[in-house]
C-alpha cells in the first residue's frame, strides 16, 4: 500500500518487507497485505509478537456477539409466521421453533399490499452490473491515457479529476439531474439536447458513472503506471497501437485490480441509496430504494419488513462470502476515496 | 422471463454501440497526419472521461454553489441568506449539531472499536471468523443497517424489540430504562402530543449513530489489522526486552507506528458520518430531532422543493468535508516526517 501514490497517502498501511517484484503488484494492496488484514498470520513478525491476551479475547467475543445478533436475528424473524414475530422475539425459535416462507412470498409477490420486491430486485441487477462496467471501462481507458500516452496538460487533468473525490454528491446531483431532464439551453440555444433519460435506467447508468470515475480511474491509473516500462514500450516500438497496447497487454496485466475495484464498486452501487431515488424513475427503483419507501408503507408490519431487507441484502452477502478477498483488497486500496 | 431477457439483450447492445463508437472513432484517427494521430487517439480515450466529469461533476458543483446564492425560485441574488437561514432557524440548527454529533461520536467509536478488534483479536484463535463476522455489516447497505437495527430498539404495541427483551429480563430496571419491556427506545413515531416531529427525544441522534458505528467498525478494522500486522516484530521485541509490557508496546511502539493508518480511518470515517442520510432515511426519516445535514438537503430540496435553500446545505457538507481532508493531508505529512 505504501506504493500507492505517496503524494496523495504515504502509508496506509506500511508494507515492512519488500515484496517480490511481481507484474503490478506494486499498486495494490499485496495478497500478503489482504491476508492479514482478514486476519491472518502477521507480515513482519512471529505470533509470539502478538498483542492478544485473555481478558483481550473476551473483549472480542463480546464485540463479535453485539456485531452478529441484529443480522442474525433479522434471518431469524424473516422466516417466523407473522403472528409469532409480532409476539414473541426471535430467540424463541431456539426453544420452540417454527418456521415459514410466507414472508418472502409475500413481499415478493405484486399484490399491493406485497411489495414486488422481486422486480425491484431485478431492477437492482439492471442499474448495477452495466454500470459497474461502464465506469471501470471508461476509467481504465483513461488510466491509460494517464499513464502512457504522451500530451500537454496530463498532469493537471489528473489532478483535477482526482480532486473531484472530494467533492460530495450532493454537490453535483442537482444540476446533473437537471442536465439529464432537460439539457442545457441559454434562450432558445441547445448546449447540451434533451435526452429523454428521465427515470430510465440509463440515466442511472451516467449518474453512477460520474460519481464513480474519479475513484475507478484514481485505483486504476496507480496500478497501470506501476507496469514495467519496458513491456509497453517494446510493444510500440514493434509498432502496436495504443488500442492494441491496451487491449492485448496492459488490460490482461491489470486484471487484479480490475476484479477488486469492480466488486467494490458493486457493493457501492448496489447499496446506493441516493442516487437510485432521485434518478431512478418508481418502477426503475433499485431494491435498496425500494426497501426504504416499504419500511414506511409497511407500517406495522414487521414480519414483511424482516423479509423485505433480507432480499435486498442477499446478493452483497453473497458477493461477500465469495469474494471477500477482493472485497477487502478494494477496501485497502479505497482507503483513499473520500 | 421475457422480461429479463429483454432487458440483458438492451444492456449488451447498449455496450456494444458505446465500444463501438469509440473503437470507431479511434480507428478514424489512423487517417490523421503525423501528430494529430497520436492527439486524435488520446482524445477518444479521455473523451469519455473529460465529458462526465466536467460536464456531469465539476460544472455542476459549480452551478450548486451559484444556486446557493439565489432564492427558491432561482431569479433573485440573495448574497448568504441561504445560509444564514440554516443556522438562525432552530429546527436547521438542530441539524447542523446532529451533523457534528456524528462525526465527533461516531468517528471517534468507530476507530476506538477498530483498534480494539485489531489489538485483542491479534494472534487469537478464531481471528479469521471473528473478524469476517464483524465484518459482515460492511457489506449491508446503510439503509439496511437501519432496518436491521429497528428491530432492535422497536417499541410497544409489539414485542419485536431485542432491547426491550433483554432490560425486561434484568431483575429490579426502572421503567425509565425499559425495566417493564415497553420502552419506545428510537422514537420514530408520534407518541401523543409528546413528541412533535422536529423535538429532540434525548437518545435518538445517538442511536442512530451506534447504527452507523456498527456498519463502519468492519472497515476500520480491516485496516487496522493490515497496519497492526504491518509493525516489524524487532520494534516490538524490543520493546519488549526493555521490559515493557504487551499493553505498553502497544501504546508506545504499535500506535505510534501505524499512525497515518488512523489519520486515514478517521478521516473516511468522519466524512462518512458528515454525509449519514440512508440510516436517518431508514429509521427516522429526520424527524424527531435526528436530521442530518444530508438529510436536511434531501428533505429541503427534493421533498421542498426549495432549490437555493437546499443546495445551500449541499455547499455546507463541502465546506465542513475539507477541513477534514486538509487535517487528513497535513496529518499524513507530519506522520510521514516523523517515520523518516
Amino acid at each position: 500500500m505504501s506504493a500507492v501514490n505517496p503524494g496523495l497517502n504515504p502509508s496506509v498501511v506500511a508494507e515492512p518487507i519488500a515484496p517480490p517484484p511481481v507484474v503490478g503488484e506494486g499498486a495494490l494492496p499485496s495478497d500478503k497485505v489482504v491476508d492479514a488484514a482478514m486476519g491472518g498470520e502477521p507480515m513482519g513478525r512471529s505470533v509470539s509478537a502478538a498483542l492478544s491476551s485473555r481478558g483481550g479475547r473476551w473483549i472480542v467475543y463480546a464485540i463479535v456477539l453485539f456485531w452478529t445478533i441484529p443480522t442474525f436475528g433479522l434471518l431469524a424473524s424473516s422466516v417466523r409466521p407473522e403472528n409469532d414475530v409480532k409476539t414473541s422475539g426471535w430467540w424463541k425459535i431456539f426453544y420452540d421453533p417454527s418456521f415459514t416462507l410466507d414472508n418472502y412470498e409475500s413481499v415478493l409477490s405484486s399484490s399491493p399490499s406485497g411489495g414486488n420486491l422481486g422486480h425491484f430486485f431485478f431492477n437492482s441487477l439492471k442499474i448495477t452490473v452495466p454500470a459497474v462496467i461502464i465506469s471501470v471501462g471508461i476509467g481504465a481507458l483513461a488510466a491509460y491515457a494517464f499513464s502512457w500516452m504522451k500530451f500537454k496538460g496530463r498532469d493537471w487533468l489528473f489532478v483535477i479529476v482526482v480532486a473531484m473525490l472530494v467533492v460530495p454528491l450532493q454537490m453535483a446531483i442537482i444540476p446533473l439531474l437537471r442536465l439529464i431532464t432537460g439539457g442545457v439551453h441559454i434562450g432558445t440555444f441547445t448546449i447540451f439536447p434533451y435526452l429523454h433519460l428521465n427515470n430510465k435506467v440509463a440515466a442511472v447508468w451516467v449518474a453512477h458513472t460520474c460519481f464513480g470515475l474519479p475513484f475507478c480511474i484514481f485505483i486504476l491509473k496507480n496500478f497501470v503506471s506501476s507496469l514495467p516500462k519496458e513491456i509497453i514500450e517494446a510493444a510500440r516500438v514493434d509498432g502496436a497501437g495504443h488500442l492494441t497496447v491496451f487491449l492485448r497487454l496492459v488490460m490482461p496485466l491489470s486484471v487484479p485490480a480490475l476484479a477488486s475495484l469492480a466488486i467494490f464498486q458493486f457493493m457501492w452501487i448496489w447499496n446506493d441509496l441516493l442516487i437510485g431515488i432521485v434518478f431512478a424513475g418508481p418502477q426503475n427503483r433499485p431494491v435498496v430504494a425500494k426497501l426504504v419507501e416499504v419500511s414506511g408503507t409497511y407500517g406495522q408490519s414487521w414480519h414483511l419488513l424482516t423479509a423485505a431487507a433480507f432480499v435486498s441484502m442477499a446478493v452483497p452477502l453473497v458477493v461477500f462470502f465469495a469474494l471477500q478477498r477482493y472485497f477487502v483488497r478494494g477496501l485497502l486500496a479505497g482507503a483513499v476515496k473520500g | 422471463m421475457g422480461d429479463v431477457l429483454g432487458a440483458f439483450l438492451t444492456v449488451v447492445i447498449g455496450l456494444a454501440i458505446l465500444a463501438g463508437v469509440l473503437g470507431g472513432l479511434y480507428g478514424l484517427t489512423q487517417f490523421l497526419p503525423g501528430a494529430w494521430r497520436e492527439r486524435g487517439q488520446v482524445a477518444v480515450f479521455l473523451v469519455p472521461t473529460l465529458f462526465l466529469v466536467f460536464a456531469g461533476l465539476l460544472v455542476p458543483a459549480v452551478r450548486t454553489i451559484y444556486v446557493s446564492f439565489l432564492d427558491d425560485p432561482g431569479k433573485k441574488w440573495v448574497g448568504l441568506d441561504n445560509y444564514e437561514e440554516i443556522f438562525s432557524g432552530p429546527s436547521t440548527r438542530l441539524t447542523v449539531f446532529n451533523s457534528f454529533t456524528w462525526v465527533v461520536f461516531g468517528t471517534l467509536l468507530v476507530v476506538i472499536v477498530g483498534l480494539a478488534i485489531a489489538r485483542y483479536a491479534d494472534g487469537m484463535r478464531g481471528e479469521r471468523v471473528a473478524k469476517s463476522l464483524i465484518f459482515i455489516p460492511a457489506a449491508i447497505s446503510l439503509a439496511g443497517a437501519g432496518i436491521v437495527w429497528r428491530f432492535i430498539y422497536a417499541g410497544p404495541p409489539f414485542e419485536v424489540g431485542l432491547l426491550n427483551q433483554a432490560t425486561k429480563a434484568v431483575p429490579g430496571l426502572p421503567v425509565s430504562l425499559g425495566g417493564d419491556g415497553q420502552k419506545l427506545w428510537l422514537v420514530e413515531r408520534n407518541i401523543g402530543a409528546l413528541t412533535p416531529p422536529d423535538s429532540a427525544p434525548g437518545l435518538n441522534t445517538f442511536l442512530l449513530i451506534v447504527i452507523f458505528i456498527w456498519a463502519s467498525s468492519g472497515f476500520a478494522t480491516v485496516v487496522f489489522s493490515a497496519a497492526i500486522k504491518g509493525v516489524p516484530e524487532s520494534l516490538i521485541e524490543a520493546a519488549k526486552v526493555d521490559g515493557a509490557t504487551n499493553r505498553q508496546a502497544f501504546y508506545k511502539v504499535t500506535l505510534p507506528y501505524i499512525r497515518a493508518t488512523i489519520v486515514t480511518v478517521a478521516t473516511i470515517t468522519a466524512i462518512g458520518g458528515l454525509k449519514a442520510f440512508d440510516i436517518v432515511a431508514s429509521t427516522t426519516g429526520g424527524n424527531f430531532g435526528t436530521s442530518t445535514i444530508a438529510n436536511d438537503f434531501y428533505r429541503i430540496y427534493f421533498v421542498q422543493g426549495r432549490n437555493g435553500f437546499g443546495s445551500a446545505f449541499a455547499v455546507l457538507l463541502f465546506l465542513l468535508v475539507i477541513p477534514v481532508v486538509v487535517m487528513n493531508r497535513r496529518a499524513q505529512l507530519r506522520a510521514g516526517e516523523m517515520l523518516a
